[in-house]
């Protein structure tokens, strides 16, 4: 029955659901994962990063993106369809600041960014994106906020969220660990952030790529984080 | 934008009153549509360059360009000050326009120019404004809401709209103040005055706002008494003096005075000084 129903994804199954959607989600939990925790003054994206050939020059291999100097964006699903979401949305930022002669506020971006998405579920001939973003960052006024998008074109704001490979298991240990006291401390977010990821990571920090940003400070990536944190991920 | 394209964007003179047709550089053309005059109605459609505002008087369509308005902010805020006379040439159309748009219980737009365009466009973007506000769950910014104005009638450049505005609000980063226009112009400033009796306004202005720190008193003073002034000199300014204050709060309507009145008053509080 149901293969009827998933040729066309502007076709309603006779339960309800939308196919081609449900099959992008599953595309997403097929990439690596991705973690994003909101402090009060820092926000934090981690991605594993997936182990590459020994030619390949991993500086090209980017899954964390400046979508404006204050909104960055990780994602977890298909490399190229997030190219292609990205650069509308690095467009819109820039299209917003001159029409409203203001940065873009995170909800706004990614309301824009779902919105894209959710016209792909109900176009002929078109695919849903096989992506779901966690965008962080902060608004004019100095808020912090974390956003996750989805294929379906649907986006909820959460205080610490994982998407991607076992985003299950790293959404239960953050939901076990998260503490509100503790997000007053910088160091304690990107703690959280690190030994979320550190759960389903293998070997360790050499495959994490972490994005930090603070308030009023633009963005900073940190790659190959082991000598840095290493003390602290050994005392926790 | 079809029709500007037919006209190779010069803009397209409707005149049906049968005047002595002005004399331009590059002459007069039938358009390619071809359309000629007909003998007895007077009626032709003429084609000429774009030219800038200067002979705003003699174009019949705008008889707003005849006017007087005045914003300028202060300490406590901005103070929107116009006339309220209409002409036709030398005909008083009428005494008692409105010339301040009330786009929304925050931000105000005053009409210079062809008074349908600036009321449809400012009502266009009154819609516009709270969209955006519905979308964003957040008023929409001075800047914003001019932008979206300017970027609206600049797609009509070169076509005949006339429209000399300024968007007056109270946002976030405090009093805000554009003037906006038909030719695409956009600036953000602290005084502006726009139409035939600006030069009179700008005087009274210049030399009021020189002490720092007005009350809200004496700013609305200065707005209704450059007003005035101007319809004193200007024969195209005239009727009442209506005055605005934006705050924090909104924009408030603080009066409206007849300028006859008000000549009165100024008289007898001469008469008083010496």
């Amino acid at each position: 029955m149901a293969m009827s129903y998933d040729r066309a994804i502007t076709v309603f199954s006779p339960d309800g659901h939308l196919f081609q959607v449900e099959y992008a989600q599953e595309a997403v939990k097929k990439g690596s994962t991705a973690v994003g925790v909101r402090g009060k003054k820092i926000v934090v994206l981690g991605v594993e990063k997936k182990s590459i050939a020994k030619l390949q020059d991993d500086r090209t291999v980017r899954k964390i993106c400046a979508l404006d100097d204050n909104v960055f964006l990780a994602f977890a699903g298909l490399t190229a369809d997030a190219r292609v979401v990205v650069n509308r949305a690095r467009v819109e930022c820039q299209s917003h600041r001159l029409t409203v002669e203001d940065p873009v506020t995170v909800e706004y971006i990614t309301r824009f960014i779902s919105s894209i998405k959710q016209r792909y579920t109900q176009s002929n001939g078109r695919r849903p994106f096989g992506i779901s973003s966690l965008i962080v960052g902060f608004d004019f006024d100095g808020t912090p906020h974390l956003y996750q998008t989805e294929p379906s074109g649907t986006y909820h704001a959460w205080k610490a969220n994982a998407i991607g490979r076992s985003a299950k298991t790293v959404r239960e240990f953050l939901e076990k660990h998260y503490k509100e006291e503790d997000m007053e401390s910088d160091t304690e977010v990107i703690k959280l952030a690190i030994r979320a990821l550190l759960e389903v990571v293998q070997s360790g920090g050499k495959n994490i790529e972490l994005a930090i940003m603070k308030q009023d400070e633009s963005m900073k990536v940190c790659l190959n984080l082991w000598y840095l944190y290493s003390k602290k991920i050994a005392a926790v | 934008m079809a029709l500007a394209n037919v006209l190779q964007s010069e803009s397209v003179d409707f005149s049906n009153y049968g005047r002595q047709r002005r004399g331009f550089a590059s002459g007069l053309y039938e358009t390619e549509l071809g359309v000629e005059s007909v003998g007895g109605d007077n009626l032709s459609f003429a084609v000429r360059t774009a030219c800038a505002d200067g002979d705003g008087p003699e174009r019949k369509i705008e008889f707003l360009h005849g006017t007087t308005t005045l914003a300028f902010k202060f300490q406590h805020g901005v103070i929107v000050a116009v006339d309220s006379r209409a002409t036709a040439g030398s005909y008083i159309a009428s005494q008692t326009v409105k010339k301040v748009i009330e786009i929304n219980p925050y931000l105000l737009g005053t009409m210079a120019g062809g008074a349908a365009d600036c009321s449809f466009w400012e009502r266009l973007l009154a819609r516009q404004c709270r969209v955006y506000e519905l979308r964003n769950k957040e008023r929409i910014s001075v800047a914003a809401a001019s932008k979206l104005l300017a970027n609206m009638v600049y797609q009509y450049k070169g076509m005949g709209l006339s429209m000399g505005t300024m968007v007056c609000g109270w946002d976030k980063t405090g009093p805000g103040l554009y003037y906006v226009d038909s030719e695409g112009n956009r600036v953000c400033g602290d005084l502006f005055a726009v139409g035939s009796g600006s030069m009179y306004a700008y005087g009274i202005v210049d030399s009021g706002l020189k002490q720092q720190n007005l009350t809200v008193e004496e700013a609305c003073d200065l707005g209704r008494r450059a007003i005035y002034q101007a319809t004193y000199r200007d024969a195209y300014s005239g009727g009442q003096v209506n005055l605005y204050h934006v705050h924090s709060q909104g924009w408030t309507r603080v009066s409206q005075s007849d300028v006859l009145m008000l000549h009165q008053q100024y008289q007898a509080e001469k008469a008083e000084k010496a």
